[in-house]
């Protein structure tokens, strides 16, 4: 698919980033003038997306972790990519309250939120090669006035 | 992320302001603990009119109140979300254990 205006975010698996991504995947969203319900959908979607990578991806080191962004016409394609350690069962993990840290007071929630806030979601994940998780969402936008004749 | 707190009649009051995700999850467990250690009310309010932001983190924290609270026999209301937060809560089906009120 062609895309009209994209944008890449590279930074390392630290939670203080999680807000960073969330608000600069908003702030290239604006552009849709998109209404405030669908850019708090699309910030929570991105920080479920990026928290799994933070939480889960690299247990025992610093890893990195990739966002980017693509807009064609009203809709947008969001990439969270890690190069962790993967999932073991991606249908199992999408599941509402499953989580394998649950000592973590963890929700098990991160997919189920992201598929309610999203349009579509997606997750591919290689042995090895970690998660790519691709999320796309059409925005209805603010209702601008015509002026009528 | 800040909590703030304050006992009114029998009611403990904790008011969480600020962004709750998985970077601020582990402030806003600790700050939230220690104004629930004291056994000085019957029922606690999480007023969550200031919260900014909130992703499932944020419940993930809510149930681990919850599940402290309920040892002790104390119930827990959830005040004032945002209709976004509200969103998730329902999603999560939190009112369940959490009833809102108004």
């Amino acid at each position: 698919m062609k895309f009209e205006n994209q944008m890449q975010l590279k930074f390392d698996s630290l939670s203080i980033n999680e807000s960073f991504a969330r608000s600069a995947v908003a702030a290239f969203c604006a552009q849709l003038n998109p209404t405030l319900d669908e850019i708090t959908d699309i910030k929570t979607a991105v920080s479920e997306a990026v928290t799994n990578c933070v939480v889960h991806a690299y247990p025992k080191h610093l890893g990195e972790i990739e966002v980017w962004v693509g807009l064609n016409a009203q809709t947008v394609t969001i990439k969270v990519k890690d190069w962790g350690v993967g999932i073991n069962d991606i249908e199992q993990a999408r599941e509402p309250f499953f989580t394998t840290k649950q000592s973590d007071e963890r929700a098990g929630m991160g997919f189920t939120v992201m598929e309610s806030f999203m349009d579509t979601v997606s997750v591919k994940c290689e042995k090895n090669q970690g998660v790519e998780v691709v999320m796309t969402k059409k925005l209805h936008g603010k209702k601008t006035a015509v002026c009528g004749g | 992320m800040q909590v703030n707190s304050r006992i009114f009649q029998d009611t403990l009051y904790l008011s969480i302001h600020g962004e709750l995700d998985e970077h601020s999850a582990t402030y806003a467990r600790k700050a939230m603990d220690e104004q629930l250690r004291d056994g000085l009310f019957k029922q606690v309010i999480i007023d969550l009119s200031e919260l900014e932001f909130m992703d499932s983190t944020g419940i993930g924290v809510m149930i681990g109140r919850y599940k402290k609270m309920k040892e002790r026999g104390i119930p827990v209301f959830i005040s004032n979300p945002s209709p976004h937060a509200d969103k998730i809560f329902k999603m999560t089906a939190m009112y369940e254990i959490m009833p809102r009120i108004n």
